[in-house]
C-alpha cells in the first residue's frame, strides 16, 4: 500500500473540484450535486457544503445506487445489499454535477447515467472525480478531476478515504484482491 | 455474518450495519424457518430499496432484464399473483402466467412433468403455489431455476411473513420487543406459519389465537403462547393479524359456526375499543368483512391492510433480484468450470 494523496493534498484536490464548478456555475441559479453510493456519496456532501459556503443558496442533494443497472451483474455474483436511491429533488432543466471518487472503466458512470435517465432531463450533467486512475472501457470521461493519477496497472486499486467513514482523508494505491 | 443488530440500526427501522456485510447466498426462498435473522434483514433492507423505485415517474428499473419469471399457480390467487407478475416487470424481467385451469395438468401432467417443461422453455424463475406442502421444495429439487414458494399447502407463505414482517417494521421502527396476536384457523393457515417464524425470529412475541380446534396446543412447541380467549389479550398486543376464515372450511366440524366464530374471534368494534391505543391490524386478505374483521375496523387509520399489499411488491422485487443473482453466479461457475 503506497499513500499517493495524504490529507491536505486530498482536501486541495477538493477544492480544486469546487472552483471548477464555481467557475461554470453561477452561486444564484439552482444545481444537483448527486452522489454515486458510497464513496460519492460522501464527495458529495464535501462539494456540496463547500458549495453552500460560497455563497451557493439553491443546492439541490439527491444520491444514487446504480447497482439495478449495471450491465455485469449476472457476473459479480451475490452482491451487497442494495441501497435506496434518494432523488427527491428536481431534476428537469437544472444542471447537474454527478460525483464518484474515482473514475475506472466508465461502467458505474454509464449506470448512473442510464439511472438518472429514469429521473428526469437535466438541463447538463457534468461528472466530478476525486481521482481519474485510466482504464476506460467506455468513452466516458470527467469534467473535473481532482487528481489525475495517469494509467495506473489493473492488478492495482485506488482507495479513497474520508474521515466520516474511515477517520482520515487520503488516497492509497492498494494491490486488487482476486475475488 | 453479524449475529446482532445494532440499536441504533435497530430505532431506524433497519439493520444496515449488520446486514451490509453479508453476502445472499439462496437460489431459492422456500421458508422463513430455513431463513437466519440476518437473511431476513437482508431481504427487509433489500426491499426497502425496492420500495423508492415505485415512488418514481419511471417505475422501473433494468436489473432482470433479459431474465423471465413464470408465476405457476396451481391454486386461485388474486394478490400474490399479481403482486409476483407486478414485482418481476418493475424489474425488467418476462413474465409468464401459467394456470391450472386449461393447462396440461387436467390431462394428467403430474408437477414434476410439469415444472420441467415449462423450465426448458428457458426460463430463469418458478414462483409456485400450490395445495401440497412441500411442492416448492420438491421443484427446487428436480429443477435448475429458481424456485420461489408462494404458498404451499398449510406449509408456509414467505413472502407473505415477510412483508408482513417489513410493514411492522415500518410501523414501529422494529418488531423486537412488540406482542403481535395472530388470529383465526391456525392449523390450516400458511400465512400464520410464515408469520410465525418471522415473528419469533426477529424477536416479536407470538400470541396464536383461536378456537381449541383451530390452534392446538402443540403449536406451543414452535414458541408461541397458545389463548383460545381473544379477550383476555386483548389490551396488550401491539399487532393484531386477522387471518381469513376460509369459507371452504367452514363446514367443517372444525369450526364453529360464523356467528359464533364472529362472537369468539372477530374482530368487532366492541373488541378494538378495548385494544392499546396505537394497535396495528392487519389482514392478509382477501377479508370477510363483518366476519372477521368489521369493515370500518379494516379501513380505518390503524389498519395496516394496503400498506401490506403495497410492501408486498417491494419485499417480492427484493426476492425475485436476490434469487436471479444468485442463479447467475452459479451458471458463471459452471462455465468457468469449463
Amino acid at each position: 500500500m503506497k499513500t499517493v494523496y495524504d490529507e491536505t493534498e486530498t482536501n486541495r484536490a477538493i477544492e480544486g473540484i469546487v472552483d471548477r464548478i464555481a467557475g461554470e456555475f453561477p452561486s444564484a441559479e439552482p444545481i444537483n450535486i448527486v452522489g454515486i453510493r458510497t464513496r460519492g456519496e460522501t464527495l458529495a456532501d464535501r462539494i456540496a457544503a463547500k458549495l453552500a459556503g460560497r455563497g451557493y443558496g439553491q443546492i439541490g442533494r439527491g444520491i444514487l445506487d446504480i447497482t439495478l443497472y449495471r450491465d455485469d451483474l449476472s457476473e459479480i455474483g451475490p452482491g451487497p445489499l442494495v441501497r435506496p436511491t434518494q432523488m427527491n429533488i428536481v431534476v428537469d432543466g437544472v444542471p447537474m454535477v454527478l460525483v464518484d471518487d474515482v473514475l475506472f472503466t466508465g461502467r458505474t458512470v454509464r449506470a448512473a447515467l442510464n439511472a438518472l435517465a429514469d429521473f428526469g432531463r437535466p438541463r447538463i450533467i457534468r461528472l466530478a472525480v476525486l481521482a481519474d486512475r485510466g482504464g476506460r472501457e467506455l468513452p466516458i470521461h470527467a469534467d473535473y478531476v481532482g487528481a489525475d493519477l495517469g494509467q495506473l496497472p489493473a492488478h492495482e486499486k485506488v482507495c479513497v478515504k474520508f474521515t466520516e467513514n474511515d477517520g482520515v482523508d487520503g488516497m492509497t494505491v492498494e494491490p486488487r484482491h482476486s475475488p | 455474518m453479524t449475529p446482532h443488530m445494532t440499536p441504533s440500526a435497530v430505532a431506524a427501522g433497519s439493520n444496515i450495519d449488520g446486514t451490509a456485510r453479508m453476502k445472499w447466498t439462496r437460489k431459492h426462498l422456500l421458508s422463513i424457518e430455513e431463513l437466519s435473522v440476518d437473511e431476513i434483514n437482508f431481504i427487509l433492507d433489500t426491499a426497502l430499496s425496492f420500495k423508492e423505485v415505485s415512488t418514481r415517474s419511471v417505475k422501473k428499473v433494468p436489473a432482470l432484464r433479459g431474465k423471465v419469471v413464470v408465476n405457476a399457480f396451481f391454486e386461485d390467487s388474486t394478490r400474490t399473483r399479481m403482486s409476483f407478475a407486478l414485482a418481476a416487470q418493475r424489474l425488467s424481467a418476462d413474465v409468464l402466467e401459467f394456470t391450472e385451469k386449461g393447462s396440461s395438468v387436467s390431462k394428467g401432467e403430474t408437477l414434476i412433468d410439469t415444472a420441467r417443461n415449462i423450465e426448458a422453455m428457458g426460463i430463469d424463475v418458478m414462483v409456485v403455489r400450490h395445495a401440497a406442502a412441500g411442492a416448492a421444495e420438491l421443484l427446487a429439487r428436480t429443477c435448475k431455476c429458481s424456485i420461489i414458494n408462494a404458498g404451499d399447502g398449510a406449509h408456509e407463505h414467505p413472502t407473505q411473513g415477510l412483508l408482513d414482517a417489513y410493514t411492522i417494521r415500518e410501523r414501529f421502527g422494529k418488531v423486537e420487543g412488540l406482542k403481535v396476536a395472530i388470529v383465526g384457523d391456525i392449523v390450516n393457515s400458511r400465512v400464520a406459519r410464515s408469520n410465525l417464524w418471522a415473528m419469533k425470529k426477529l424477536g416479536a412475541e407470538v400470541i396464536l389465537v383461536g378456537p381449541s380446534t383451530l390452534v392446538g396446543k402443540a403449536f406451543e412447541s414452535l414458541g408461541a403462547t397458545v389463548v383460545h380467549d381473544f379477550d383476555s389479550i386483548i389490551g396488550e398486543v401491539d399487532v393484531i393479524n386477522m387471518l381469513r376464515v376460509q369459507n371452504e372450511r367452514i363446514k367443517s366440524s372444525q369450526f364453529p359456526t360464523v356467528r359464533e366464530f364472529t362472537r369468539m374471534y372477530g374482530l368487532t368494534w366492541d373488541r378494538f375499543q378495548r385494544c392499546k391505543k396505537d394497535v396495528f391490524i392487519m389482514h392478509p386478505g382477501p377479508m370477510n368483512r363483518g366476519i372477521e374483521i368489521q369493515s370500518d375496523i379494516a379501513d380505518g387509520p390503524q389498519s395496516g391492510i394496503l400498506q401490506q399489499v403495497a410492501n408486498g411488491l417491494a419485499v417480492r422485487m427484493a426476492v425475485l433480484f436476490l434469487v436471479t443473482q444468485v442463479s447467475g453466479e452459479e451458471t458463471r461457475r459452471r462455465e468457468d468450470a469449463k
